[in-house]
């Protein structure tokens, strides 16, 4: 389990300073990932507890291998990291493409919503909250 | 036994799965408190950046003079066991970013639409759009000091709605209030693809 908290290296940057680097800067103008699609509430994991002196690797993709060290979704990394969606999206691509995180997309797709006994252990799980 | 320093075992620890349900309704109905009162931490904000080449740029008129425009959605989070987390998703206020709705709704369990009934048409929108979708949902009825309380079955009958769509009351800010509609949207849902099911007769 890791601290809550910003990353450190955002800390320096005041809440009104706005983003000090524009989105697709990241992403070095990449708007697609090289691979996945990423759903908002897809599940990430880090398979390493650090990366190293990756080539191609910017700090956003470290701050993410530390940020899901805990399981984190799509959505949740975006908001800590202060990102839009779609740059996480694509350095997300990155590092699955580096095998460096495991990604859990929802069961839940076009072709139909979750089984019956995901809505029963939601009712269970929300009632033993 | 030792599987490395730094890797971890692939598979040792299957991840959750995730589902998500949608808190839908006007602007400052209370969809973010209620996603707030239910979740572990408090909410959560991610923002989609629309650019002017994107999907759904018919829907940005209005926007004038702009290349791109942020689309803010807060979020929460529960735990509801080791392999199932939910997701709470407050929908974007602005009518007009369908597109984001579209990936929402996308795989959601079902919506709760917040109704305020000061402002009861606020609401209608969130309605057309989840009743187009076919996506389960439930009216619940945001109790707000000084409104005026209707009974809910002229609710139901000023929003139009098929008999079956529960209408319940709560107060987004109860915890309680808000694990019940998630509750009731939960087990209408349960029973709408039970009927569709027998529907499609298999």
């Amino acid at each position: 389990m890791t601290g809550r908290g910003e990353p450190a290296e955002h800390e320096w940057v005041d809440d009104h300073a706005g983003p000090v680097v524009r989105p697709y800067a990241v992403t070095g103008g990449r708007a697609r990932p090289v691979t996945g699609t990423f759903d908002l509430i897809s599940l990430v994991t880090a398979t390493r507890t650090e990366v190293g002196s990756e080539s191609g690797l910017g700090p956003e993709h470290v701050a993410i291998v530390g940020l899901c060290q805990r399981i984190q979704s799509v959505a949740e990394i975006a908001a800590h990291l202060d990102l839009p969606v779609g740059t996480v999206r694509v350095l997300l691509g990155d590092l699955a493409a580096r095998s460096l995180v495991q990604v859990r997309e929802p069961r839940a797709t076009a072709a139909g919503l979750p089984d019956e006994h995901v809505f029963e252990a939601v009712i269970n799980g929300l009632r033993a909250l | 036994m030792d599987y490395g320093r730094s890797e971890r075992p692939a598979g040792a620890a299957p991840l959750p799965t995730a589902i998500k349900i949608l808190i839908a309704g006007g602007f400052g109905v209370g969809k973010t408190t209620m996603v707030g009162a239910v979740s572990e931490t408090r909410p959560l904000r991610t923002e989609e950046v629309l650019t002017e080449t994107g999907i759904g740029i018919d829907d940005l008129s209005g926007v004038e003079a702009k290349s791109t425009t942020t689309v803010a959605m807060d979020f929460g989070r529960i735990t509801l066991s080791d392999d199932l987390v939910l997701y709470l998703f407050g929908t974007p206020g602005q009518d007009r970013f369908w597109f984001v709705w579209d990936e929402l709704a996308l795989g959601a369990l079902g919506a709760v639409v917040l109704a305020d009934t000061r402002r009861l048409a606020d609401c209608f929108p969130s309605i057309d759009y989840f009743e187009g979708r076919g996506t389960p949902f439930v009216v619940a009825v945001n109790c707000f000091e000084g409104a005026r309380q209707f009974r809910l079955d002229e609710v139901q009958a000023a929003l139009d709605l098929d008999p079956g769509v529960p209408v319940v009351l709560c107060d987004a800010r109860q915890r309680e209030s808000a694990k019940e509609v998630l509750i009731t949207l939960l087990e209408h849902a349960m029973k709408l693809r039970e009927t569709r099911r027998r529907a499609a007769g298999d």
